[in-house]
């Protein structure tokens, strides 16, 4: 094999990098956007709202996310939604995504002092006020560390797209590979990069954990 | 509209790779822990290359995909002499994978005894091993269990990873139903309620048994 063969690889590669770290993108954005109204019912007053919020969470935790790819996959054009693969695993991504951010802006909340949502009420913030001005930032910023290893833990379950016809970085290597048998490049070639991504995001994680495990003793028999 | 009925003629199929599933989970939880307590030992006490050998371990098998490693262990491993069936390199591969996180629990445990007891013990003449045994060991256990439970749990849904090295476990089974008689749902379906079962029933049990463990603490301290 000669060089430019190894050089169009590489573009491939590039390319599927790209695919995954879009499809990641998607669905921590998708599942934003459905952690946002689960959380809120989890924490409600009403308790048809908590138990749909804990169905949600448990089962979408509960389920493989190769299964729930394959079953979104096949399950959308059967109550007539054709969508392209492409969305389909995002958003296969994105609702499993949902229930661990839930669960992460959840534990935000929790160490939000109750006095500052009485003192807003006080203020005469309105419950939405108070959601949007004083309770969400906080919950999110304590929350952050959690929500960087969820996107390193999506960044990794993105290489599942590659079953259901997603041509992601995994799946483009797969195709290399069937074509010029070197799987000992490949591989290990990709797996660098997906740990060169997440190192990269670990290392702004790190920097908040970092301060936190500071000054704590060091384990010595 | 849905049809469950597909499922009667093929249950010994579906028998055999849920009992297969239930293999490679306990083979992989097994093997984790193998891995994960004595490098977790080496990671919290170790010296400084050892620390940093575990720490690489650690970081890539974390860092990269579950379904990468598995592509390198099986399609890679041939080119360097490792020539491994489906089955043995899926709970390697899934070993591996659960062991780097199992190395960082039980090195967190080990981190959070307080090292006054340590000291205490020690002053009291309690040999190194004793120390370890009587007053580390117990306590860490107790630590751990939460989070390895949640690592059970993790390796359980993973499984479902190695149907796509054409392991014959469950959703292996399941898929090649839907390819047999062209109904996708209904198996899909079934199959994510199965692994929910699945998962909720071992999270009880850890919780049960973390109520228990906790009750011990309590009534040793």
């Amino acid at each position: 094999m000669d060089h430019s063969a190894y050089l169009t690889g590489l573009r491939l590669i590039a390319t599927g990098a790209g695919v995954t770290v879009a499809i990641s993108l998607c669905a921590i954005a998708i599942g934003f956007a459905i952690a946002l109204p689960v959380c809120a019912a989890n924490m409600s007053g009403s308790r048809i709202a908590r138990l749909l919020g804990h169905f949600y969470v448990s089962f979408f935790r509960g389920v493989p996310l190769l299964v729930l790819l394959l079953l979104i996959y096949y399950l959308l054009p059967f109550v007539g939604l054709e969508l392209p693969s492409f969305a389909a695993a995002a958003l296969g991504l994105g609702v499993c995504t949902a229930a661990y951010q839930a669960e992460n802006l959840r534990g935000g909340f929790l160490i939000i002092p109750a006095g500052q949502r009485e003192a807003a009420l006080a203020f005469s913030y309105s419950r939405y006020q108070s959601w949007r001005h004083i309770l969400l930032p906080q919950a999110i910023r304590a929350a952050m560390p959690m929500m960087v290893n969820e996107m390193i833990a999506i960044l990794k379950a993105s290489s599942l797209v590659s079953v259901v016809g997603v041509a992601d970085m995994t799946r483009v290597a797969q195709n290399i590979v069937a074509r010029d048998v070197q799987p000992l490049l490949w591989y290990p070639a990709i797996a660098f990069i997906y740990l060169a991504i997440n190192l990269t995001l670990a290392h702004f994680s790190h920097r908040s954990v970092g301060r936190l495990r500071r000054g704590r003793p060091e384990f010595r028999l | 509209m849905i049809d469950f009925s597909i499922f009667t003629d093929a249950w010994p199929s579906l028998l055999s790779g849920f009992l297969l599933t239930v293999e490679i989970w306990l083979a992989g939880c097994a093997l984790a822990m193998a891995i994960g307590a004595p490098l977790g030992f080496l990671l919290a006490a170790g010296r400084r290359p050892t620390k940093a050998l575990v720490r690489a371990y650690v970081e890539f098998f974390r860092g990269t995909p579950l379904l990468v490693q598995l592509f390198v262990l099986y399609y890679a491993g041939p080119s360097i002499g490792i020539t491994l069936d489906a089955l043995p390199a899926g709970i390697i591969g899934l070993g591996l994978y659960g062991g780097a996180y199992c190395t960082e629990i039980v090195c967190a445990g080990l981190e959070a005894i307080p090292p006054g007891q340590i000291g205490a013990a020690r002053a009291f003449g309690y040999s190194r091993s004793q120390t370890l045994r009587h007053i580390v060991v117990p306590q860490m256990l107790v630590l751990v269990l939460p989070p390895l439970v949640n690592i059970a749990i993790f390796v359980l849904k993973d499984t479902a990873i190695l149907s796509i090295i054409t392991v014959p476990e469950l959703t292996f089974q399941v898929t090649g139903l839907t390819l047999d008689t062209f109904a996708f749902v209904e198996p899909y379906l079934a199959l994510s309620v199965g692994y929910w079962v699945l998962v909720e029933l071992t999270a009880s049990l850890g919780r049960r048994a973390e109520i228990r463990a906790a009750r011990y603490l309590e009534t040793s301290a």
